[in-house]
């Protein structure tokens, strides 16, 4: 590449595009803010227009039945900046349901004894996924389809087309129970959500660890050797997503009071359907929790009003899977609309340096390796 | 180092030799052993798994459905791309199958087909246009749109479902119908993946598929019309899901609505099982084929070996990443000999 270095010494082009915008855009105008205000006006008119929706009930409800995707959300949100995806993290859900249902009711062992042993075990199938994925160096995609298929086939041979469901009233209470009042619409579940979340967000945003996460997904080589352990931190985040969808299986036979194999199969979609909402860039290198946790509020707000205005759950599959459609559109419809833009006020040249500040800066950055990893 | 002598010299060697080496190597072959040892297990084992009436139609029969979904699969990966939607469409089709028959009593046959066909093409137009001029990653898209056909499906569906009573006898009775002892589904299905595998191999649409796989930008510069290849994978891997879904309304005749649900990943696994390399470039139909047979008979054979059919989805998750890391090893290796090569030159 011999492309001719421009210098325009009488205006003032930044290096890096996101610093090229004044503070007020860059803080106001991404991804992840669209997405909370859009859960904002999808909440308020809801409040306002579908009968019940204010009811407290509701709240509940939809905390308690995407807490999972909650949970397992944070974890996939690393792994999907890293560039890698896990679609084995349901089929975990139901593998560590089922031990903890076999562990009880079989080897007797107390609940929270279970649930640990259970999430270890959770740790240990992450592990896997992590070493084969990270150290053996094969694709992620391939590798979780076939633990999908084989975690599940664990869980559902260990228990066959039975289910256990004698669990103990103090724990199955637990997982309904709510914080403060007895109409409070905070389930408990949103404690250790709350400190999961803290964790991870220190984790990805204001650790060394996390900027690592991140230039791995922009370019694992430069990662590399900029001195970031690909290979480990890779592993790491396996390791995390196994156990906390462990965790959120214990969370789900408690809560639905059941151990099943079959016990939520499909959420793995649901999950990542949510963090790409939450403008996380499949390709790696662009995302941020606030806008996952809005990400996957917005499919739960909107589905909770859509089933109490009377819609069944196939068009809220619709919608849900429009919005997926959409805003992984946006982006590449953005840097169409500013590549006309640019191609108008004829700042053009061979390779020329970094697109004119884009009305989206990421799209900017991500289009380049849009085109290399896919026509 | 000179440049006009090549690292490996495959046509040093005669061509004889280089036809038995290719056929050692070739995923094909291996998958095809795998396959006929399970079937030879499981006859030892209990000989009504051959031998007995109905079993040698099941043999073939079975696997015809989710080898027409494989071999769609397989043109889409090698563009380097997925389909996930494909159970979804299945499903929609095999709807759209059963409701024009109650519709249009005495529609022909031939015309329920085109129907399918058409339809499961279109809803793989819509997800090639969005892939290729989207410029955004199949995966996503397709999970999307995964989404969308089955909320398709079963709002249109809604409670009722079809029931063989409400299709013709002429079409049920394709579901099993033989022709000199080889169902006609089996035919059917085998005479798209020689089509397919003969033009994928020869005609030069279906090299170009392969070059834009092993290398969009390559593919791109060189001319190749990237997006109108990539949008026609797709909209054959949705024709042939369509085509799926007739089929699958005749072989079981009754369409409820998780017909086709969690298809797709089986799909993608008899792919990869069948050495399709998942980040394209590489891979036959005809071993994606294999591979759909392999499935599907060992969840056939399992309950027979003793093994509870519980067990059948561990065995396919192994069978899967047991394929990908075979595909590492050799490639490692393949990566050491010309590293090899280079050196000694």
């Amino acid at each position: 590449m011999t492309a001719p270095v421009q210098t325009e010494p009488d205006t003032v082009t930044r290096t890096y595009a996101s610093y090229s915008r004044p503070v007020w855009q860059r803080i106001l105008l991404t991804r992840e803010l669209a997405i909370i205000a859009l859960l904002a006006a999808v909440y308020l008119y809801s409040t306002g227009n579908i009968d019940n929706f204010d009811n407290p009930l509701t709240l509940y409800y939809l905390f308690l039945d995407t807490a999972p995707i909650l949970l397992i959300a944070l974890p996939m949100t690393l792994i999907i900046i890293t560039g890698e995806i896990d679609l084995s993290v349901a089929s975990v859900v139901g593998l560590s349901s089922v031990l903890v249902g076999i562990l009880h009711q079989d080897a007797g062992l107390s609940i929270p004894v279970a649930a640990l042993v259970a999430i270890a075990i959770g740790a240990v199938a992450g592990a896997f996924n992590g070493f084969l994925v990270a150290y053996v160096g094969l694709p992620s995609l391939a590798v979780t389809i076939g633990t999908l298929a084989l975690y599940r086939g664990i869980a559902v041979g260990l228990l066959g087309t039975t289910a256990v469901t004698d669990f103990p009233e103090k724990w199955t209470d637990l997982a309904k129970d709510r914080l403060g009042s007895d109409t409070s619409s905070y389930p408990v579940i949103l404690v250790p959500f709350a400190v999961l979340l803290v964790l991870f967000a220190l984790l990805l945003h204001f650790s060394p660890f996390g900027r690592g996460i991140v230039e791995i997904g922009l370019n694992d080589e430069a990662a590399h050797f900029t001195g970031v352990n690909v290979a480990r931190t890779k592993l790491t985040l396996f390791v995390l997503a196994g156990a906390v969808s462990a965790f959120a299986g214990v969370y789900y036979t408690l809560r639905y009071g059941s151990a099943r194999g079959d016990n939520a199969s499909g959420l793995e979609l649901q999950v990542i359907a949510a963090v790409l909402l939450g403008g996380v860039s499949i390709f790696g290198g662009r995302g941020a929790l606030h806008g996952v946790v809005a990400g996957v509020l917005l499919i739960g707000v909107i589905s909770s009003a859509m089933r109490l205005d009377g819609q069944t759950v196939n068009v809220i599959n619709i919608v849900i899977g429009v919005l997926l459609v959409l805003s992984v559109m946006s982006t590449s419809l953005l840097a169409w609309v500013s590549s006309l833009r640019s191609a108008r006020t004829g700042a053009r040249g061979p390779s020329a340096p970094p697109p004119a500040p884009t009305p989206n800066h990421p799209s900017s950055t991500f289009s380049s390796t849009t085109e290399r990893q896919h026509p | 180092m000179s440049t006009d002598t090549l690292l490996v010299e495959p046509s040093a060697v005669s061509p004889s030799r280089r036809v038995i080496g290719g056929l050692l190597r070739s995923r094909e072959i291996a998958v095809l052993t795998v396959l006929l040892a399970v079937i030879a297990v499981t006859t030892v084992k209990s000989h009504a798994f051959l031998f007995s009436g109905d079993s040698w139609r099941d043999l073939l029969l079975t696997p015809s459905i989710l080898l027409l979904l494989a071999v769609g699969q397989t043109v889409v990966i090698i563009t380097r791309s997925v389909d996930l939607s494909v159970g979804s469409t299945l499903g929609l089709t095999a709807y759209l199958t059963g409701s024009l028959f109650v519709d249009h009593p005495g529609i022909p046959i031939v015309g329920v087909f085109l129907a399918g066909l058409l339809m499961g093409g279109a809803l793989g137009l819509v997800n090639g246009v969005l892939v290729a001029w989207g410029k955004v990653p199949a995966l996503v898209i397709t999970l999307g749109t995964l989404y969308i056909y089955r909320g398709i499906f079963l709002t249109w569906a809604g409670s009722d479902r079809i029931n063989p009573s409400d299709m013709p006898k002429d079409f049920l009775a394709l579901g099993t119908k033989q022709v000199a002892s080889i169902p006609v589904l089996t035919l059917i299905s085998v005479a798209v993946l020689v089509i397919v595998g003969y033009y994928l191999h020869t005609a030069r649409g279906g090299r170009e598929l392969y070059a834009i796989g092993s290398d969009p930008d390559a593919a791109t510069l060189y001319g190749l019309t990237v997006s109108r290849r990539v949008v026609s994978a797709f909209v054959l891997s949705g024709a042939l899901a369509g085509l799926a879904g007739v089929l699958y309304a005749a072989r079981y005749g009754t369409i409820s609505s998780n017909a086709g649900s969690g298809i797709e990943l089986q799909a993608v696994g008899a792919a990869v099982i069948g050495g399709v390399a998942i980040f394209g470039g590489s891979g036959t139909v005809w071993g994606a084929a294999i591979g759909a047979f392999l499935l599907v008979t060992i969840n056939r054979a399992l309950p027979i070996v003793g093994i509870p059919d519980f067990w059948q989805r561990a065995v396919v998750g192994g069978l899967i990443i047991g394929a990908v890391v075979l595909d590492r090893v050799l490639s490692a290796r393949q990566e050491r000999k010309l590293v090899e090569a280079r050196d000694q030159s």
